[in-house]
């Protein structure tokens, strides 16, 4: 029997600004089965999404598919006329694109934008379309399935937008679903309801498909077979079991390892726990209007206290939305507390950063998830962290200079990057700098804000590993703010959930799963693991998850 | 797509296109004429060298002459002087002093934004070629009073137009580091905003400035730009409208120069040479 999808040596170039030819995809060969689910998983950069997209016939602008065949379904899509191909798209193939909030028409109505596949291919009348997407509401189990389409994308949640993008990829009874990292912008709690629904709906139609990830868990729990790609090459290809028990590439290996990151090592030799570096009490802060209580009419941290000790560090988890991230401007001074007092190092500190001493400025330092946004495009790597060295310790150009070189050392960067502009780096070497940048200043306390959320999970676990031995160095404390437990786990003593706003429970990583608060079990339970029949066999609880699910 | 890659090319890591280049060279031999023009005129622009009035092209007389018998291609020449160097003067004093309040109002905010918004709002709200005409009305015209003038009218677009960039650059992450490390204002919109909006400020520049030439031009023309027997091109024209019926070259030509600049700045403008950004290279 043929397979469903027959790629075979597949090469895509793209043209660069200099006109220079980059092959993005060097001779890529896979095949799919008739309802099979494969995963291409691989860092970005890797080919990963360009590979997924070649499926349905496209390139993304720039690029070329230059050779190869990439049969599906009897037909090869690199020959097609693009009006041939748009006649299977939709029908033979659909797409479920990462972002769901991003791809859908604010302006209309779910409802009309989930059937308009069947408008455009005339594929049945309306008023059975309609139907035919309630059910698929149904059997993905969105609440309100006879209502839920006549709703405007802004009025339902990420995840329910993420399943009733799939239902419009579905409608037109594809034989294959290209699903581009559908779950990476959701919660932990909420990307399990989306997965079961994905599974379920595909098992149930015997669709095959691709997902497109860089989470190894979330495939494991998803995937028949796994391809991992690097440099647009195929590494390695297995099914799920055999890839997670018997890897045989290096970088497959690599990408195993850093899902589990070593824990840190408890300080047995720690200062005893009176020596408080930072403390936090009954800390408010919010958003609106100030009513007349003197609180802010939404409260996005409320009454909040944390201690941090010297040489240690604190974790912050909760899902988005719950204030971790104000709770970090708040302490940082960038967004001042409506109520509540911060002490730093035997001193009370000012609400707001504009009224701290430099030196107070200087000794706390914040690190912004996104460092593309948090370094200054316009300027060279060594100009954005010699700017510090100057503003607070007053160096001399010689100096700086010097100093910039051993910064750069630290965070395991070759010197030469000092004369790049953070658009010449990748995300990792961004984050890095954003991260020598904060060291430049000498503090002793270091608010990480998401800082490897928006990274590769191998790249991720390198800069923990980083972070560790700079703190064994240097004698830093973090306050680390994430909604990624296994990052939290493997770099803090201490771990605080947060939930609407509030601390609902602090411990330690070794007692994670006897956690007491029913959030927190939640939380915890709902972190994938590696094991492929994880998702199968987790049974929640119905009640905590209609009281904290955002379904 | 292929076409216009092909049509590029590339120098000193920039690359550029033709259109470009053809402009750039009209913009530099008119600033080349603006700033030698006393030295190569062939006749003083006030002497009466032709018995006929409205003269046509002829050997000598290159550009014909003007209703009064003078040399045109002095005339024009000169007239670079005032058009260019007025306008240049004018635009750089509005996009100066209007970029900086625009990132001023950006980064400082609050009342100060509201307050400095609605004022130029309301100074944007008047009609340029009315405001001109009461300012020359009240105090006369000369060359300082025309500069100001024509300065004051292009501050709020200015100010608008970096303030709206600005805004944007504002809620980036590196701002919230650079105030949290405790920066003054000055560093903020010097060090972390300018560089980031250098570029279209700078296109805004070009527009601006021709946007000034063709109201100085028209003012000129209205008779309330330079007074004779200085000429910039827009008085050149009104001075030789007379000329129109006969084809005159006196009243084509500076039509044409305040064309050819305007133009090609423009051009410019859309065709700025590409700094090539390729990371492998």
């Amino acid at each position: 029997m043929t397979n469903l999808v027959e790629v075979r040596n597949l090469m895509i170039k793209a043209t660069t600004d200099a006109g220079r030819v980059v092959e993005i995809i060097k001779g890529v060969s896979l095949d799919i089965a008739d309802g099979e689910i494969i995963a291409l998983i691989g860092e970005s950069g890797s080919g990963k999404t360009t590979v997924a997209l070649s499926l349905m016939g496209h390139a993304r602008p720039g690029c070329q598919i230059t050779g190869g065949e990439i049969n599906v379904n009897g037909k090869n899509m690199a020959a097609l006329s693009e009006k041939e191909r748009a006649k299977l798209r939709g029908t033979d193939i659909a797409y479920v694109p990462q972002s769901a909030a991003a791809s859908f028409n604010p302006a209309s109505t779910i409802m009309e934008q989930v059937i308009e596949v069947t408008r455009i291919h005339r594929l049945m009348p309306p008023e059975q379309a309609r139907k035919r997407a309630v059910e698929l509401f149904r059997s993905l189990s969105l609440p309100d399935p006879e209502r839920i389409g006549g709703r405007y994308p802004h009025q339902v949640s990420g995840g329910q937008l993420q399943r009733l993008a799939a239902a419009m990829g579905l409608i037109g009874d594809p034989k294959l679903v290209i699903f581009d990292e559908p779950t990476t912008a959701l919660d932990v709690t909420t990307q399990i309801d989306v997965l079961k629904a994905f599974k379920s709906v595909m098992r149930a139609g015997g669709i095959a498909g691709v997902y497109v990830s860089h989470d190894l868990a979330v495939v494991a729990q998803i995937a028949d077979r796994i391809v991992v790609l690097k440099g647009g090459e195929v590494q390695e290809t297995g099914t799920t079991a055999e890839l997670l028990s018997a890897a045989k590439h290096p970088y497959t290996r690599e990408l195993l390892a850093a899902f589990e990151p070593k824990r840190r090592q408890a300080h047995a030799d720690a200062e005893p726990a009176t020596n408080q570096l930072l403390r936090i009490d009954n800390v408010t802060a919010g958003y609106g209007a100030v009513r007349d209580n003197g609180l802010p009419l939404i409260r996005a941290v409320d009454s909040v206290s944390l201690i941090v000790e010297k040489g240690r560090n604190l974790g912050v988890i909760g899902e988005s939305g719950c204030g971790k991230s104000t709770l970090a401007r708040v302490i940082a001074g960038i967004h001042p507390a409506a109520a509540g007092d911060i002490v730093f190092d035997g001193k009370p500190l000012r609400r707001a950063a504009g009224k701290r001493s430099q030196d107070q400025l200087r000794e706390m330092q914040i690190v912004f998830q996104y460092a593309d946004t948090a370094l200054n495009p316009a300027k060279p790597v060594e100009d954005i962290i010699a700017r510090p060295l100057a503003f607070y310790h007053g160096l001399d150009k010689r100096k700086r200079s010097k100093r910039v070189d051993e910064l750069l050392d630290m965070v395991r960067l070759p010197k030469a990057l000092r004369y790049r502009h953070p658009s010449e780096l990748s995300g990792g070497q961004k984050q890095r700098v954003n991260f020598a940048r904060a060291l430049a200043a000498n503090p002793k306390l270091i608010i990480c804000d998401e800082i490897t959320s928006a990274l590769d999970t191998v790249v991720a676990s390198a800069v923990i590993e980083l972070l560790k031995e700079l703190q064994r160095e240097l004698g830093l404390s973090y306050i680390f703010i994430s909604h990624d437990l296994s990052v939290v786990e493997a770099i803090c003593d201490e771990i605080m959930v947060m939930y609407n706003g509030q601390r609902v429970e602090q411990i330690t990583p070794d007692k994670v799963n006897a956690a007491t608060h029913p959030y927190s079990k939640l939380l915890f339970s709902s972190v994938p693991k590696l094991d492929p029949t994880w998702l199968d066999g987790l049974v929640r609880d119905p009640e905590l998850v209609s009281q904290y699910g955002h379904r | 797509m292929a076409r216009a890659v092909a049509s590029r090319r590339s120098f000193l890591g920039h690359s550029y296109n033709l259109v470009g280049v053809v402009a750039s060279l009209v913009i530099l031999a008119w600033t080349l004429v603006a700033i030698f023009a006393p030295y190569i005129i062939p006749h003083p622009i006030g002497d009466i060298v032709d018995d006929d009035y409205f003269g046509p092209m002829r050997q000598g007389l290159w550009l014909g002459s003007d209703y009064l018998g003078r040399d045109m291609l002095s005339r024009v020449l000169m007239g670079a002087r005032y058009t260019v160097g007025i306008s240049l003067a004018a635009v750089s004093i509005a996009c100066f002093s209007g970029v900086v309040l625009g990132m001023l109002a950006a980064v400082t905010g609050g009342w100060f934004d509201t307050c400095l918004s609605r004022f130029l709002d309301a100074m944007n709200s008047i009609p340029s070629k009315l405001f001109g005409l009461v300012v020359v009305a009240a105090v006369g015209s000369s060359i300082p009073v025309l500069i100001l003038t024509l300065a004051v009218i292009y501050i709020p677009g200015a100010y608008r137009f970096a303030r709206a960039l600005a805004v944007n650059i504002n809620t980036m992450d590196f701002m919230t580091v650079a105030r949290v490390r405790g920066e003054s204002t000055a560093y903020l919109i010097g060090s972390e905003i300018l560089p980031n909006i250098i570029r279209p400020v700078l296109a805004d520049f070009g527009l601006r400035f021709v946007f000034i030439v063709l109201l100085l031009s028209g003012l000129s023309f209205l008779g309330l730009g330079l007074q004779p027997p200085l000429a910039d091109w827009g008085a050149l024209v009104r001075e030789n409208i007379g000329g129109l019926p006969f084809a005159a070259p006196a009243v084509v030509v500076p039509s044409l120069a305040i064309a050819s600049l305007t133009i090609s700045v423009n051009l410019l403008i859309d065709n700025l040479p590409q700094k090539i950004r390729d990371r492998d290279t």
